[in-house]
C-alpha cells in the first residue's frame, strides 16, 4: 500500500516491515496472554461470573433491555431530525427574529454537557414526563442541535445555480427553500443523519444515571447481583460495538454510492 | 438568584474540578492519541490493524460503558488507583481514539505532491513526515482537535455519575436542595460550560490563523 507519506514499498522495505509486523505481533500476543493471566489470578474468568450470559432469564432481560434503548435511540432520532429541520430553516431564514433565536437556541444545546440536560430535565419535569421522556428530550435537545448545524451546512453546500435558477423561473423563497434546497440537502445528509444516529445511540446509556431502564442500568444491576462487573461491560461493550459498526458502514457505503459527501461520518462523530 | 450566589465557593471548586479532569485527560488523551495516529498512518502493517481496531471499540461504545470497565472493573483486578484517576483513565482511553482520527485526517489533508517531493529530494520516512508532513498536518488537525477537545469538556460531566463533585455533579445537589430555584442554578452552571466550550472554540480558532498558510 503506497500513501501520502511513503511509496509502494522495495524488498528491503518489505522485510524491514515484516520484521516491525511480527514484533507487533508478538508484542500484542504477550499483552493478551498477561491481560488474561492477570484476569484468571483474580478469578474473573470463573463460569459463575460468565453464567448469567447462558442463563435464559438475565439473557432475557438484556435483550429487553437492548430493545428498550434500540426504542429510546429511535425515537430521539427520529424527533431530532425533525427539531434539526425546523431550527436549520430558522437559522437560514432572512427575518432576524428568527434567525438568531434559533442560532441561539442550537449554540447552547450544543454548548452544554448532555448528562446535565438529562439530568436537569428529570430533577424538574421528571414527574410529568416519566424517565423515558426525561431520557429523549434530553436526546433531541442535543442531537436535534448538531443536525441541525449539518442540515443548514447541506443546504449551503447546493451550489448557488441551484437557488439563482428557481428565482430566475419566479419561485418565492419558501419554494426555493421547500422544492430546490431542502430536497437536494436532505439527500446529501442522509449518511451524516446515520452517523448521528450512532451518537445517539451511544448517549442513550445516558439513561444510567436517572436511571432509566435501559441496556447500561440494567447491565449494571446485573453486575450488582452477581459481583462480575468486568465480564458485563464487556458484554455491553460488545453489544454496542456491533450494532454501531453496522450503522457506520452503512452511513459509509450510502456516502459512497451517493459519490458526494460533504462532511464525511468520521467527522461528524467527536465522541459527545 | 441568592443560591447560587450563596454557593458559589462549592460552585467554582466543581468547576476546578471540571477543569482539573478536562485538562489531565486532554493531555493525556493528546499523547496516546498521536501515539495511534502515527500508528494508522504507519507502513506496518500490523501497527496500522493495531489503531484500527483500537478506533473501532472505543469510537463505539459509549463512555459510559468504559466508565463502567475502568471505573467499577480495575478494583476488581485489585488495582486501586484513587477515583479521580479512574475516571481520568476512562476518559482518556475513550477520547484518544477520536484523536487518533483527527490526526489521521490531517495527514491525509497534505497534498500527496508535499511528501512525493520530500522523498524525491532523498529524504526518508521520517524526515519527510517530520520536517514536511507534520508541520502542514498540524494546521488542518487544529479544528477537528478542538471539536473533540470540546466534546471532552461536556463528557467529563459523566463523572457525576460515578460520585466525584465536578459542576454537573453539584448541579444536581443544589437543585435538590432548592427546588424553587432550578432555572437559575441550570442556566448559571450551563453558561459555566458554555464559558469553557467557548474559550476553546475560540484558541482553536486564533491558532487557526496564526496557522494558517496558503496551500
Amino acid at each position: 500500500m503506497s500513501s501520502v507519506l511513503f511509496d509502494v514499498p522495495g524488498p528491503e522495505a518489505l522485510r524491514r516491515q515484516r520484521r516491525a509486523s511480527a514484533i507487533t505481533i508478538v508484542a500484542l500476543v504477550v499483552l493478551a496472554a498477561l491481560a488474561l493471566f492477570k484476569l484468571q489470578t483474580e478469578g474473573q474468568l470463573s463460569g459463575a461470573l460468565w453464567e448469567p450470559f447462558v442463563t435464559p432469564a438475565y439473557v432475557q432481560a438484556l435483550l429487553e433491555a437492548a430493545l428498550t434503548t434500540l426504542r429510546v435511540a429511535v425515537v430521539a432520532v427520529a424527533l431530532s431530525v425533525l427539531f434539526g429541520a425546523v431550527f436549520a430553516v430558522g437559522r437560514l431564514s432572512d427575518r432576524a427574529w428568527l434567525s438568531w433565536p434559533s442560532a441561539l437556541v442550537v449554540e447552547f444545546f450544543r454548548a452544554v454537557p448532555l448528562l446535565m440536560m438529562i439530568l436537569a430535565i428529570y430533577l424538574v419535569y421528571g414527574d410529568g414526563l416519566g424517565k423515558f421522556w426525561s431520557l429523549v428530550i434530553g436526546l433531541v435537545l442535543y442531537n436535534g442541535s448538531v443536525l441541525a448545524e449539518v442540515f443548514r451546512a447541506g443546504v449551503n453546500a447546493v451550489p448557488r445555480g441551484q437557488s439563482e435558477a428557481a428565482y430566475a423561473l419566479g419561485l418565492r423563497k419558501s419554494q426555493v427553500m421547500q422544492l430546490i434546497l431542502l430536497p437536494q440537502a436532505v439527500r446529501i445528509m442522509l449518511p451524516a443523519i446515520i452517523s448521528q444516529s450512532v451518537v445517539a445511540l451511544k448517549d442513550t446509556s445516558l439513561g444510567y444515571v436517572i436511571p432509566y431502564e435501559e441496556l447500561t442500568s440494567v447491565g449494571r444491576q446485573v453486575s450488582i447481583e452477581f459481583g462480575n462487573i468486568l465480564p458485563v461491560a464487556i458484554v455491553l461493550a460488545l453489544m454496542f460495538i456491533v450494532v454501531n459498526y453496522s450503522l457506520s458502514r452503512l452511513a459509509v457505503w450510502l456516502e459512497r454510492r451517493m459519490g458526494r459527501s460533504t462532511q464525511t461520518a468520521s467527522e461528524l462523530d467527536t465522541g459527545a | 438568584m441568592d443560591t447560587l450566589w450563596d454557593s458559589r465557593q462549592v460552585v467554582l471548586a466543581a468547576f476546578g474540578q471540571t477543569l482539573g479532569l478536562l485538562v489531565v485527560a486532554g493531555l493525556g488523551a493528546l499523547v496516546l492519541g498521536t501515539i495511534l495516529g502515527a500508528f494508522r498512518v504507519s507502513a506496518v502493517p500490523a501497527l496500522r490493524a493495531v489503531g484500527t481496531a483500537y478506533v473501532t471499540v472505543f469510537r463505539n461504545t459509549p463512555l459510559l460503558v468504559v466508565f463502567l470497565l475502568i471505573y467499577y472493573g480495575l478494583p476488581e483486578l485489585e488495582v486501586r488507583p484513587p477515583q479521580f484517576w479512574r475516571a481520568t483513565i476512562a476518559l482518556v482511553l475513550y477520547t484518544a481514539a477520536f484523536i487518533c482520527e483527527a490526526v489521521r485526517s490531517g495527514v491525509n489533508a497534505v497534498d500527496s505532491g508535499q511528501a512525493e517531493a520530500a522523498r524525491s529530494i532523498g529524504m526518508g520516512f521520517g524526515q519527510s513526515l517530520r520536517l514536511v508532513v507534520l508541520p502542514q498536518a498540524f494546521r488542518a488537525v487544529v479544528p477537528p482537535l478542538a471539536n473533540v477537545l470540546i466534546a471532552l469538556a461536556k463528557n467529563t460531566s459523566l463523572v457525576a455519575g460515578f460520585g466525584i463533585a465536578d459542576a454537573t455533579f453539584r448541579m444536581r445537589g443544589l437543585i435538590n436542595n432548592n427546588p424553587g430555584d432550578v432555572y437559575v442554578i441550570f442556566v448559571g452552571i450551563a453558561l459555566g460550560y458554555v464559558l469553557i466550550v467557548a474559550v476553546i472554540a475560540f484558541t482553536a480558532r486564533g491558532l487557526e490563523r496564526q496557522l494558517a498558510v496558503a496551500r
